[in-house]
């Protein structure tokens, strides 16, 4: 065996409606969504849907309304019950968990972060974030403690005693995450935390939860219907449709290989050059001169037929060197000048650089691009064709250029349904 | 002109309904004037506190009362104003009775009225069940009910606060129920994933945020006590009831100007106090945007 996952979602299948006993064989037997709605009147929400969460990464679910996002992430924590299928949760089932089990493994597992906030609205901010302790039982003033530290985490000492009605949105979903954590739960489940904040503030809060992440390492399940969203957090990501899951990977996985034509459909809007990180997409170093021999560094490339060497000392990135540079210093026999001496430094890219980052500085350069880590040790190159490859979306099969079609009729739903609302 | 088609069921209905009420009386009586006299005890303490209280003292509290509710000086002056109106009609004794009376049918109304307004809100079956009682205590005529109350309990302020609140409590249960329905559904959603516990949201949650909607049944209430007043000093509730059925009874016109007035004066009263308790309770809702 190996390490266990957090949160292990097996065959999950959800059908609403009175009749769902009866309606789940036929699910079962493969029985879609319409048809089941037409013939039964049972409304399928997921179907056979498993997930495995590993400790401490971020973890995306992302639909588009109605595919089902918001039905599983309330299975986690039970507040809506699985018609079949399992949710292990450190490996104990939670579908057997007794009422009064359920309330404690709520109160100590994981906390929620909701769409529309889900605040008190007649309790003061430290009043909400220490909510979750005064279930708990947690005395009056170690619970406000507790809860002060959480407010001055998420950046609002000073509205300790204000209502919520009196703050932003941004402030009061900040408010809904100090309560979340105050809980100092292992599993943070955020139902569309921040769509209902606009595009300025949301980006803050999404820095600001990655910035958190990085000191509590929690396990966080974040549901969103915005695909940049899910790409600028998750570690990794499910896309959902239909109550199925579509694909399940890493954003660079999302986006470079895309297993079928709703995602393919999904990521072709998205701005590539914003999203991916250089990481993703350099090549490993062709030619790394690792030693002052400067002779042998220029045999070695013309033999490779490599115009340019990196040079590497003592595991740290020197400077480049092109061909004509060496041919010169090795006709040159009065030149003292070591390879070191030749290496231009010329500038760099880092790993974490997004290619929106990147990209001046490797249109500028005549050569591929270093890049380096956080030591400064070389560990690729990026050179301009393979940025412009990536940055250039999927060329479309037959079958794909139906698809963006039926997505943008969803999206036009979508938007109607915000107008009505 | 007999006709056929209508069985007669009214006087089998008749017959049986005095038959129980006489089985009651005979079987049940003792237990029905233990209850009568508990509830009398707590009425006649209070009655007797209300109308021994030196006048001023009264005065004093219903300022008191009008300022710790609402904080405004004007609404304070005018609310002693009115009750002083009230013993300037003459009827201060009365109006004492009357309001004794009327607190003990909305503190009843309210022990039943609000539980039961909570579990018509949890349950849609136990809802649709008491949805026609509530019709039927509403509109059936008082006298109904007023002549075997009066058999089981006798003439008097029991059988008077009995009708009070068959009359008087559903609006509360309404009010409670529908309260508790409109509490924002991510809220309670949230207190779940808490882990709270359904005492806890009830507790925590649902009975706070509803509590606009249960003052508003609750105003509702005293005011429809109040006016069930009149009927009830038809069996002998006494108070300012009986100015009106005595300005009635002997063609008075002027006697019952006078006790209508006092009961308006008492229902502005009750009326003022508990709506700007119930504003002052959700403050939060107001402040900021």
């Amino acid at each position: 065996m190996g390490t266990m996952a957090k949160i292990e979602v097996k065959n999950i299948t959800k059908i609403f409606g009175s009749n769902a006993a009866q309606a789940l064989p036929k699910v079962e037997a493969g029985m879609g969504k319409e048809e089941l709605l037409a013939e039964t009147g049972a409304i399928l929400g997921l179907k056979d849907v498993s997930l495995t969460i590993e400790e401490g990464e971020i973890f995306v679910i992302m639909g588009l309304s109605g595919s089902g996002k918001s039905t599983l992430i309330r299975h986690f924590n039970r507040l809506i019950d699985p018609t079949a299928g399992q949710i292990l949760v450190d490996g104990n089932d939670v579908m057997k968990l007794s009422n009064k089990e359920l309330e404690q493994f709520r109160r100590q597992k994981m906390s929620m972060v909701f769409q529309r906030f889900g605040l008190l609205p007649h309790r003061t901010v430290i009043q909400n974030v220490a909510y979750g302790l005064e279930i708990q039982g947690v005395a009056k003033t170690e619970r406000e403690t507790t809860a002060m530290e959480w407010i001055e985490a998420v950046g609002l000492n000073g509205f300790e005693n204000k209502y919520p009605s009196q703050l932003s949105g941004g402030m009061q979903q900040r408010v809904g995450l100090a309560r979340a954590l105050a809980n100092n739960p292992d599993i943070l489940l955020m139902d569309e935390a921040f769509s209902a904040l606009d595009p300025l503030i949301r980006s803050q809060m999404q820095d600001q939860l990655v910035e958190l992440q990085e000191k509590l390492h929690k396990t966080i399940v974040f549901i969103t219907h915005d695909l940049d969203e899910a790409l600028r957090i998750g570690d990794k990501i499910a896309i959902l449709k239909d109550g199925v899951i579509s694909q399940v990977g890493t954003p660079a996985e999302i986006l470079l290989e895309p297993e079928d034509d709703y995602v393919r459909a999904f990521v072709r809007d998205v701005n590539r050059a914003r999203v991916l990180t250089v990481d993703t997409v350099m090549q490993p170093p062709a030619m790394r001169i690792t030693h002052d021999n400067i002779e042998r560094a220029l045999s070695e490339m013309v033999r490779r037929g490599e115009e340019y060497g990196y040079v590497i000392h003592n595991k740290e990135y020197r400077g480049y060197v092109t061909q004509e540079v060496l041919e010169e210093a090795v006709e040159d026999k009065s030149s003292s000048a070591t390879i070191y001496d030749l290496a231009v430094e010329g500038n760099s890219v880092t790993l974490e650089d997004t290619l929106e980052e990147a990209l001046p500085v490797t249109l500028e350069a005549d050569h591929p691009v270093p890049v380096l880590d956080e030591s400064g040790a070389l560990k690729g190159i990026l050179s301009q064709e393979e940025v412009g490859q990536i940055l250039v979306p999927p060329s479309e099969d037959d079958e794909a250029e139906s698809k963006p079609v039926s997505l943008k009729v969803i999206d036009k739903e979508e938007e109607t349904l915000k107008a009505a609302s | 002109m007999d006709s056929d088609i209508f069985p007669n069921i009214g006087k089998p209905i008749k017959n049986a309904t005095n038959e129980f009420v006489d089985y009651l009386v005979i079987n049940f009586g003792d237990g029905f004037e233990a209850f009568s006299n508990s509830l009398l005890f707590f009425l006649v303490k209070l009655e007797r506190l209300l109308r021994s209280a030196d006048p001023l003292i009264i005065l004093l509290c219903v300022g008191l009362l009008t300022f710790a509710a609402s904080r405004r000086l004007t609404l304070t002056a005018g609310m002693v104003g009115a009750m002083w109106f009230i013993g300037a009609l003459g009827l201060w004794q009365q109006a004492m009775q009357t309001i004794a009376i009327m607190l003990v049918a909305v503190a009843i109304s309210i022990i039943i009225g609000i539980p039961l307004g909570i579990s018509a809100a949890r349950s849609e079956r136990f809802r649709a069940l008491l949805s026609p009682v509530l019709d039927l205590m509403q509109t059936i005529p008082s006298f109904v009910y007023l002549i075997p109350a009066a058999m089981l309990f006798g003439l008097g302020k029991v059988p008077a606060i009995l009708a009070t609140v068959i009359y008087a409590a559903p609006p509360l249960i309404r009010l409670t129920d529908l309260g508790i329905r409109m509490v924002d559904g991510e809220v309670v959603e949230a207190s779940r994933a808490f882990g709270a516990t359904r005492w806890q949201i009830l507790k925590g949650v649902q009975i706070p945020l509803a509590m606009p909607s249960i003052m508003q049944g609750i105003n509702q209430t005293m005011m429809m006590a109040l006016a069930m007043v009149v009927i009830a000093s038809m069996i002998g509730a006494r108070g300012v009831g009986e100015t009106v059925l005595l300005g009635l009874q002997r063609n008075d016109s002027g006697q019952g100007l006078v006790g209508g007035i006092a009961i308006v004066i008492l229902a502005i009263l009750f009326d003022r106090i508990t709506q700007s308790a119930g504003q002052r309770m959700q403050a939060y809702r107001n402040i900021g945007g």
